[in-house]
């Protein structure tokens, strides 16, 4: 049943050390401001899920929250490697990371697998490919009706799944537009849920009837973290911050810049801080809303 | 037309490659820019397909990840990844599947997981992402990679995604239904599989460049059909549109 409450005590009730976690939003609504909260709590062992760990497990495994790490993509999209996630698996910094990999495809069965209530995904995929050689979970099954060899991967059943949405109403419903990505099957999957929001509102006002919403009881807790996303990006608030992935890729290239960086911009902060980052886009976003809005009043009117 | 750079060419000639009836699954960064190039010019009902989830996006600068809300936009409609993976690309639906790679080999197997031993890399790469389905599910590949003795290889050190397998005959051996790679567009020439071996052999020739410049930056000893010809050099047309969006796309990143 959600519980609106903040950021702070979402990850003190929800987070334990050695949990495992999923932070989800595949390029969109990327749970920034819940992943600096777990770094500011120090937990520590995690295992930590996500398609493409992206600049928000490039921070926490540079910063030591996690022992182990389950994707598919490890790189900044568009600029080049993810740093520090690089160097713990090349070189053990700060400390040895397991890694667990698979294809998009492996891990987008896998959450739903787990939201189905399922204990494995099966997919036509691995073939002719060394993963599974990498990768002991990756296994097959042979269709009883056809014959067919199919790859099978575990379902995902995280500890936490975290995820950034527009907004909820009171009663803690959560409204997801634009790139869904994978977040309402990593909220059914797991056993515990933070969902941060752009705006707490009194009508959802669902923009169509086949809206993607996620009912108040399959919700855990729920924080308002204006400009929680960034600099990933909330459709219809604010636009991705290219420039600063771009500029993320010197910044985490050196051990001694990143941790001035996370200790400036993470530990000395609270999640009231990515508000200016909301503010900041918004001259941007407002062509992005208009069209949105656009879009959502000839969806209605149909 | 002269004055232009290989780059250039090997987008331009990687965008001729597709047509306007085409669903095409779309990588980032050069297999971007080359699908986007041919919606502005020849294929402009073509249907450009990002792993995000945005099915018939027209954006109007390329995306610097494949999740930008741009494509999103400007995309008839959006489904979530799963359904992605599932009915679009499982489902058999994509005609062209359009991938980058950091290294290939001869039968245009893929790599863009490591450099050096799994276990203790020399250089971490980001790994498959949606590579490894793209290349078994959609009908056939194009691949766009500039060449270099690094990039070509005689054999990869990790497969990430097929292409006509280690030896040219795994992907056939293993019953997979769809072409595989037909196309390899480079920024010196193009390759085509050899009919019968599906070795990737040379079918055209950048203008300026040489036989002795591709063997110097090809890790194998490149074939050449008895027919290879020099590549059409790029238009004033496409070379606008071409420019034109990837300036307004640093422009739109850099803001």
């Amino acid at each position: 049943m959600a519980k609106f409450m903040s950021l702070a005590d979402a990850v003190a009730e929800n987070v334990r050390d050695g949990d495992v976690v999923a932070m989800e939003g595949f390029t969109h609504l990327i749970p920034f401001a819940a992943g600096h909260e777990v770094i500011r709590q120090g937990r520590k062992h995690l295992t930590l899920i996500r398609m493409t760990p992206d600049l928000i497990y490039d921070q926490l495994i540079g910063m030591g929250c996690a022992d182990k790490l389950v994707f598919s993509w490890g790189g900044n999209p568009g600029v080049g490697s993810t740093h520090r996630i690089r160097d713990a698996v090349e070189n053990a910094w700060p400390h040895q990371l397991e890694i667990e990999e698979h294809s998009h495809a492996a891990m987008a069965n896998a959450y739903e697998a787990g939201a189905s209530n399922l204990p494995f995904a099966v997919l036509r995929g691995y073939i002719g490919v060394d993963l599974p050689k990498v990768n002991p979970k990756i296994k097959s099954v042979t269709c009883p009706y056809t014959g067919e060899v199919l790859a099978t991967v575990p379902a995902h059943r995280p500890d936490v799944g975290i995820i950034h949405a527009q907004r909820a109403d009171r009663e803690g419903n959560v409204l997801i537009e634009g790139i869904t990505g994978c977040q309402k099957e990593v909220v059914l999957a797991s056993k515990r849920t933070i969902v941060t929001v752009e705006e707490m509102v009194d009508k959802l006002d669902t923009p169509s009837f086949n809206s993607t919403v996620l009912p108040h009881w399959t919700v855990g807790a729920i924080s308002v973290v204006r400009g929680g996303a960034h600099p990933s990006y909330a459709q219809g608030y604010y636009t991705r911050d290219n420039s600063f992935y771009i500029a993320w890729d010197k910044v985490s290239r050196d051990r001694d810049t990143f941790l001035a960086w996370m200790k400036d911009n993470v530990l000395d902060k609270t999640p009231d801080a990515f508000a200016a980052h909301a503010k900041k886009s918004d001259a941007k976003a407002a062509h992005a809303e208009k069209s949105d809005a656009k879009a959502a009043h000839a969806k209605k009117g149909a | 037309m002269s004055d232009f750079t290989r780059n250039e060419m090997m987008t331009i000639v990687a965008a001729r490659a597709l047509k306007n009836d085409d669903v095409c699954f779309v990588g980032i960064g050069a297999p971007s820019a080359a699908c986007n190039v041919a919606r502005l010019i020849h294929a402009p009902q073509i249907t450009l397909i990002y792993e995000s989830g945005t099915i018939g996006t027209r954006p109007n600068v390329l995306p610097l990840s494949i999740g930008d809300g741009e494509l999103c936009e400007t995309a008839l409609c959006t489904v979530s990844v799963p359904e992605m993976f599932r009915y679009w690309l499982q489902g058999g639906r994509i005609t062209v599947g359009f991938l980058g790679g950091a290294q290939i080999d001869k039968f245009a197997n893929i790599n863009t997981t490591v450099v050096g031993d799994y276990n203790k890399p020399k250089v971490r790469l980001p790994g498959g992402g949606g590579a490894p389905e793209i290349a078994t599910n959609c009908q056939e590949i194009f691949i766009t990679m500039a060449m270099g003795k690094r990039a070509f290889l005689e054999k990869l050190p990790f497969i990430t995604s097929m292409g006509h397998g280690p030896t040219g005959a795994e992907r056939r051996a293993m019953g997979v239904k769809s072409k595989g790679p037909t196309r390899l567009i480079t920024d010196m020439c193009v390759f085509e599989p050899d009919p019968v071996t599906m070795e990737m052999t040379i079918r055209s020739i950048h203008p300026g460049v040489t036989r002795e410049e591709i063997a110097e930056n090809c890790g194998w000893t490149p074939r050449y059909f008895d027919d290879c010809s020099e590549t059409p050099a790029p238009t004033a047309q496409e070379l606008e549109v071409l420019r034109d969006i990837q300036a307004r796309t640093k422009a739109a990143h850099a803001a």
